[in-house]
């Protein structure tokens, strides 16, 4: 049976009594036109000497002085190089593989480089198990050219030389009289540098190495230590196993470093009747917990009980359950499903608590899970929160002599920050090694400036054994020095850290050169290190605190450690902490894509919010609202943990836990960056010992918060059709024609499909000549991870509008994810009672019931984009020709041609062309990437920047796709399948999107075209699009 | 006869002028053959063959010598009387042999010069030896002094005269004429007074503009033609704003393509390398120009034009190193540069994507299709309109180059078959299509 859930975008949908969806609906302007603001004011209208034959003599005069001043054309200059670089060849793009390791988001990514500066950042396909680029990552190369950076080092806020610098530096770090330097830094997972800082140490004798990440990963890295004797963090293939129960681990996310997403994805396209099930207990309603087949929205607390109940049943030991019998039964199907699946299931939690993660471990542990890889620990995340708190109190007691900071914002990020401040006062040298002028820097005495991971050299391994290389892609746009250059600095070393790590490296290269692993970015086959090297990787990085527990050797003990989280209970609400999929921990808050990147589950953007259940929020008295022209409004709630407390927005949140809150960390700076991206509240005061969950007190405040929230706009009530779904068991059993029916339309009496030419109003071209693009979008395997998103902005000089304009529904990102909601939580029953609804008084009562049903809805993404239809609505439409259809399948859209008359927009289906209502560059009223000369670095200067008053929309990247064919032609040879991409395609590290030429009868996207999942957006409308769907299958099969 | 007497006078200057220039053309002839005059000498002198020489010279030395300057090597002009003949063979068989053997004038010149090691040629005999320093030997030919006598020429000969005075004259000419024209009138009508001969008087008749605006229909007419005119012109005026055909702006270097890619015959894809993969020619930067400057510092005699002269040509090198930080003198680089900033000429609007690689590299059009005659350009203008129409039309006009591209193998029999034609156009391969330009 198909599956005819009705779906919905918004809460306010599900409101019966809302006037505004009707209204949206049915009004084409969500206001009145103000007339009355220039006509209403009679009497300033008759005292005004402008009669109204003035006022067009004045425009005709101004109009023709106008033109005539226009007609003089400026004088270009062009400038060549003195010198040109053997390598750049202006016009062509080079590319280099390097690595981003800020301390949060790893990966071995490949730069875009035009006329030598870096412009996009690309996924490196020769890094197999390095993590892959998310939309982080992806905007990165936009921080790089943020005009808040630091153009060099600092003393007490005056410009300072390095030579000083050094000098002064020097001279301290000798004359601190035993007193402790302490070397406060991101996890850098870096062999190189952990040599240097044992250099380092090796010369200032009492040196303290603390690593602390902002998002700590503390306690699973100690569970893993207890576990196996080493502090790192289980590495997990998810595309080995066929079933995946999460408790609370948002792995697609941010989850112990994330990049977990490709692997997942695998398993989740059906293939040969098989995919994977995934069953996740969370409390927020997580990327991971929508990609989820079972959800089961559970509060932190009774996660823990949840986790100790699940060792309970798939090991046959430990406490019973006191869970409540729903609740109880899920965890039985889950370890149900679990024993079922032996050797192929796999266990993951976020639960902070040592207990939790070694109860995880023992699990894998006993049923041998496939994903879990023990030689391989991921290096990635090394902070340690005890020993960051212990640095606090020495510190304060006046212990600390000099603090080196390095990648850190601690002033910002922790949650004794004023503590922090306070101990900072009491340290005789403090240097901030940092990009911005941010809460941290500004306090230190010196800042030494460091440049971008895109201007410097640098070494990773982010999983043992797994080795990958940053190079600088630019020269330093300022006078920074990274840290490490420093440090060989500071302990006399004259050589470059380019040398450095070159000589550090003769070891891991084994037989290999050094040339080829700098092309690769990455070590593919590493050989055994050189013994020097691996006593300086194996020790962990930082120092042991004194007092610390030494690991037990002879195993933790499991069962006491689930019978302790078997009695975790909570007192009233419930706080967890999340990073979200455009911020995380807050790095590059400055960096206006990422702040403008909609949240893939809210789609708010520049803001974060406390999201609270329907149920909680009815009893706090809290509400969402939404205001006449679509733009969401929320209540304030006050916030309090601990001593800390903050008022927040509100966003009420479907498949929130009840009794449970979730709040996003990376929000709320306020140094360091301009004023527009001071955004949302700053959640780290409530991170109280670093750990994500909290106990917490939520009370409704006054007045009304502003979202910038693009989820209410472009209405689709009432249109079906638009993601179809089905289960695993319907797919394998049941006719195509059960599950992914093709509309039909009836003539003559004879129903017909709508792709039959018998019911085409149009003449079809012949499109089998030369080249035809199709882009497939499997919703299976979308994850919603937006790394697209901002792939296509880099891509394609896509602008930023700012809140107050998103606000506006005047956002213009041209590929957006729809998040759908379903309305009923069973297939079954939803459909029974559709079927079930006859004549008014039951429709009327009964979808009500159906709609207001969300407490723990199923969750879809669905990425759209233009359709790129064969017969384009908006074509038709448009009175100058601006749009036409290309031969290749792509809709063109020309913007000179174009007048700005809209009807293009009103007239497509899939509502994704967007209007430049504002010049967005070059205009003081804005302040983002495109209005300064350095964020205009980053434009792709083969896609034109778009001017005011004219439309826009996707491409298809047709400026990718006709490089690719002229490549072809100069090279005199055929295009190969797999070489044509788009920008969203390339990006997309999951697989869902898949471009090429279905002319090309063996490529991947005829195949697919072809594919008995494939559908289309709005078949019925009879558009013929060249992006096509695969049918979202669910696997709801029961162990 | 006063008008036959200022007829007599113009004519005499003009004839006067022209004799006076050809009178004084003829010294300049004589230059020529003094050099060679100066060559023979030498030939007498030192035994060997000029003609030779200057040919294995020019062959083989002139990459790094001059004769009479300073360039990577030392100038030649006398090194015979500095120098043992035996040392200079040698010296040029085999100069590293001698610095390792450690003689004291190797080594010296060795040191001079950077330790620049000189090429060694064992291929050379003494006689071609012989001959190249029979022609490095040759005295550097007297610079063309200007006879005197020469600036009064340019003023008063006949080439030299300007139109100004012509046009004087003429107006001169004119105004006499009127002159006698009234005075013989006036004598006239003063004889017929005298004579009581009465002079017929016309009648005043309606004046033509009277005549004109009495008839309609010629009103309506002309109203209707300057309307049209005035829209032609209008029309006109409209479509080329913004259209910069024949742009020639002034640039920083006086670079010319007529002495490059004319005379010289360099190829426009050696300093435009980009335009072979690239969207962009590009703009050769000035290490590309120091490939060949390196060694040309000045230009030839024969280079200079009567509206650029030998001096101006060789001060616009001394730009390039200025620019490029050339030390002439230690012939070296300073590593002081001053990036030129030409003035663009074609200039296209954002909004059209054009590719250079596609048109020279896949589609084997000529530069000049677009360019014009570079070759002959010697300030460089912008010969096509660069509007859409024009591309539009060469699109339409101009067949593609399928032959020996396996890319277009399988299309072209497609569209072929579907054109029902062997030759595709730009055009029916989709090349009017807005996308292929505008993105």
């Amino acid at each position: 049976m198909s599956s005819n859930k009705k779906y919905w975008k918004s809460v306010e949908e599900l409101n019966e009594n809302s006037s505004i969806v009707e209204t949206l609906q049915q009004n084409e302007f969500v206001q009145e036109i103000p007339t009355d603001e220039f006509l209403g004011d009679k009497s300033s209208l008759e005292s005004s000497s402008t009669t109204r034959r003035d006022f067009l003599k004045y425009v005709g005069f101004s109009t023709a002085a106008a033109t005539l001043a226009a007609c003089e054309g400026p004088v270009k200059k062009s400038i060549p190089y003195v010198v040109q670089p053997e390598r750049i060849v202006p016009g062509v793009a080079n590319y280099y593989a390097t690595t981003i390791a800020d301390g949060f988001d790893f990966a071995s990514v490949l730069i875009k480089t035009r006329e030598g500066r870096p412009i996009k950042v690309e996924n490196n396909n020769l890094a197999a198990s390095n993590g892959d680029a998310n939309a982080r990552v992806n905007a990165s190369v936009l921080s790089l050219y943020d005009s808040s950076r630091l153009q060099g080092p600092k003393k007490g806020g005056e410009d300072i030389s390095w030579e000083t610098l050094d000098k002064e530096v020097g001279a301290k770090l000798n004359s601190l009289g035993g007193k402790q330097i302490v070397l406060l830094t991101q996890t850098f997972a870096s062999p190189s540098t952990s040599k240097l800082i044992s250099e380092f140490k090796a010369k200032y004798q009492n040196v303290n190495h603390v690593v602390y990440d902002a998002v700590s990963e503390s306690e699973a890295l100690d569970a893993y230590q207890m576990m196996y004797g080493e502090r790192a963090l289980a590495d997990y293939d998810f595309g080995k196993v066929d079933t995946i129960v999460s408790v609370g681990a948002d792995f697609l996310g941010d989850w112990q470093g994330g990049g977990y997403d490709s692997g997942y994805a695998q398993g989740r396209v059906p293939k040969n009747g098989k995919m994977s099930k995934h069953i996740q207990f969370e409390s927020n309603m997580s990327l991971t917990g929508a990609n989820a087949d079972k959800r089961v929205p559970v509060a932190p607390s009774q996660q823990k009980q949840v986790l100790s109940a699940l060792y309970a049943y798939v090991t046959g030991s430990g406490s019973k359950s006191s869970l409540d019998a729903d609740l109880d039964a899920q965890v039985v199907k889950a370890a149900k499903s679990i024993q079922k699946a032996g050797r192929n299931a796999v266990v993951v939690s976020g639960i902070q608590d040592v207990d939790a993660q070694l109860v995880v471990l023992a699990i894998n542990k006993a049923i041998n899970s496939k994903a879990f890889n023990e030689s391989t620990p991921r290096t990635i995340r090394q902070g340690n929160a005890k020993a960051v708190s212990q640095l606090v109190k020495d510190m304060n007691a006046g212990r600390v002599g000099a603090l080196l900071i390095v990648g850190v914002n601690p002033a910002y990020t922790l949650p004794n920050a004023a503590e922090f401040k306070s101990g900072l006062e009491k340290v005789d040298l403090s240097v901030g090694f940092s990009m911005h002028d941010d809460e941290t820097a500004s306090l230190c005495t010196y800042i030494a400036t460091t440049p971008h991971y895109l201007e410097s050299w640098g070494d990773v391994e982010m999983k043992k054994g797994s080795y990958s290389l940053t190079q600088p892609t630019i020269r330093p746009l300022f006078d920074t020095r990274q840290f490490q250059e420093t440090l060989l600095n500071w302990t006399g070393n004259t050589a470059s850290y380019h040398d450095y790590i070159k000589s550090a490296w003769t070891g891991i290269l084994g037989g290999n050169s050094w040339s080829q692993a700098l092309h690769d970015g990455v070590l593919v086959a590493p050989a055994l290190p050189k013994q020097e090297l691996v006593d300086a990787i194996a020790a962990p990085e930082g120092d042991v605190v004194e007092g610390e527990e030494v690991p037990v050797t002879t195993g933790p003990d499991v069962g006491a450690a689930a019978r302790r989280l078997s009695i975790a209970k909570a007192n009233g609400m419930e706080l967890t902490l999340y990073t979200k999929t455009a911020m995380g921990d807050g790095q590059q808050a400055s960096n206006p894509w990422l702040q403008e990147m909609p949240d893939p589950i809210t789609r708010a953007s520049w803001d974060n919010y406390l999201t609270v259940s329907r149920a909680d929020a009815e009893q706090l008295g809290l509400t969402n609202e939404n205001e006449a022209n679509g733009a969401l409004n929320g209540s304030y709630a006050k916030v309090t943990v601990g001593g800390a407390e903050a008022v927040v927005p509100v966003i009420i949140q479907p498949g929130q836990a009840k009794g449970s809150v979730g709040l996003a960390l990376g929000y709320g700076k306020t140094k360091g960056l301009k004023e527009e991206m001071m955004v949302g509240v700053n959640a780290y005061p409530f991170y109280q010992n670093l750990n994500a969950v909290q106990e917490v007190s939520v009370v409704a405040a006054e007045g009304v918060h502003e979202f910038a929230c693009v989820q209410l706009h472009n209405t689709l009530m009432g249109r079906g059709d638009i993601v179809k779904e089905t289960t695993l068991e319907i797919f394998n059993t049941k006719d195509k024609h059960v599950w992914n029916a093709i509309p039909e339309v009836s003539k003559n009496h004879i129903e017909y499909e709508v792709t039959s030419p018998e019911v085409d109003l149009w003449d079809e071209f012949d499109r089998s000549v030369g080249h035809h693009f199709n882009l497939s979008i499997d919703l299976n395997a979308c994850t919603g991870c937006g790394a697209c998103v901002i792939a296509c902005h880099a891509e394609n000089n896509v602008p930023v509008v700012g809140k107050s304009e998103v606000r506006r529904s005047r956002d213009m990102h041209w590929l957006r994810i729809d998040r759908y909601y379903s309305s009923q939580d069973s297939f079954e029953s939803d459909n029974e009672k559709k079927d079930n609804i006859a004549g008014l008084g039951s429709s009327l009562s009964e979808f009500g019931e159906m709609e207001s049903a969300s407490d723990n809805p199923q969750v879809v993404f669905q990425p759209v984009m233009c359709q790129h239809c064969n017969h384009a609505p908006c074509e038709t439409v448009c009175p100058v020709a601006a749009t036409s259809h290309g031969r290749q399948g792509q809709n063109h859209m020309a913007y000179n041609r174009c007048v700005g008359t809209r009807y293009c927009a009103n007239n497509c289906p899939y509502k994704v062309r967007r209007f430049n209502w504002f010049l967005y560059n070059n205009n003081d009223e804005f302040d983002y990437n495109m209005n300064n000369d350095l964020g205009r670095m980053v434009i792709n200067p083969d896609v034109t920047v778009r001017s005011r008053g004219v439309m826009e929309k996707c491409s298809m990247c047709i400026q990718m796709t006709q490089k690719t064919i002229l490549d072809a032609k100069r090279e005199g040879r055929m295009v190969k399948d797999g070489e044509f991409q788009t920008a969203c395609s390339a990006a997309c590290s999951s697989g869902a999107m898949i471009f090429g030429d279905i002319n090309d009868k063996d490529s991947k996207v005829a195949k697919l075209k072809e594919d008995n999942r494939m559908y289309h957006l709005l078949e019925h409308v009879g558009t013929k699009p060249n992006v096509m769907y695969q049918t979202k299958v669910r696997n709801t099969t029961e162990a | 006869m006063k008008q036959v007497k200022h007829r007599n006078s113009a004519s005499k200057i003009l004839i006067l002028g022209t004799v006076f220039l050809f009178t004084f053309l003829n010294p300049v002839f004589g230059q020529d053959e003094a050099a060679a005059d100066t060559a023979a000498a030498t030939e007498a002198a030192s035994g060997g063959d000029v003609a030779k020489g200057e040919e294995l010279f020019k062959s083989l030395c002139a990459a790094c010598h001059k004769r009479y300057k300073k360039m990577t090597g030392p100038a030649l002009f006398g090194v015979a009387d500095k120098y043992d003949r035996e040392w200079i063979y040698s010296w040029v068989k085999n100069s590293a042999a001698m610095i390792a053997a450690g003689d004291p004038q190797a080594v010296a010149i060795y040191e001079e010069y950077n330790k620049t090691a000189m090429n060694a040629f064992p291929q050379l005999s003494n006689t071609d030896i012989d001959n190249i320093l029979a022609y490095v030997m040759v005295p550097k030919s007297p610079p063309s002094t200007p006879v005197p006598g020469m600036e009064t020429q340019a003023v008063s000969g006949g080439n030299g005269v300007s139109t100004d005075v012509i046009l004087g004259i003429l107006a001169l000419v004119f105004a006499m004429l009127m002159v006698v024209l009234y005075l013989v009138n006036k004598t006239l009508r003063s004889f017929a007074e005298a004579n009581n001969v009465e002079l017929a008087v016309s009648e005043p008749r309606t004046p033509i503009w009277k005549a004109f605006i009495q008839n309609q229909f010629l009103v309506l007419v002309t109203a209707i033609f300057l309307l049209l005119a005035s829209g032609y012109f209008v029309y006109g005026y409209f479509m080329q704003v913004g259209i910069d055909q024949g742009y020639a702006p002034i640039q920083p270097i006086h670079y010319s393509h007529r002495i490059h890619a004319g005379e010289n015959q360099i190829e426009c894809k050696y300093c435009h390398s980009s335009a072979r993969v690239s969207k962009h020619s590009g703009i050769p930067s000035l290490n590309v120009c120091m490939n060949c400057h390196k060694s040309i510092s000045e230009v030839a005699e024969t280079t200079a034009t009567e509206d650029y002269s030998k001096e101006f040509y060789d001060g616009e090198i001394k730009k390039l190193y200025k620019a490029v930080g050339w030390d002439e003198a230690s012939q070296s680089y300073t590593g002081k540069t001053e990036p030129v900033k030409w003035v663009r000429i074609h200039n296209l609007p954002d909004f059209a994507y054009f590719n250079h690689s596609q048109h020279v590299s896949v589609a084997g059009v000529e530069c000049q299709t677009c360019h014009g005659p570079v070759e002959e350009m010697e300030i460089m203008y912008q010969h096509a309109p660069l509007t859409m129409g024009w591309c539009i039309n060469c699109h339409r006009e101009t067949n593609v180059q399928v032959a020996d591209n396996k890319y277009y193998e399988k299309i072209h029999k497609e569209l072929s078959k579907k054109y029902g034609v062997d030759k595709l156009t730009a055009a029916q391969m989709g090349g009017l299509e807005c996308g292929k330009c505008h993105y």
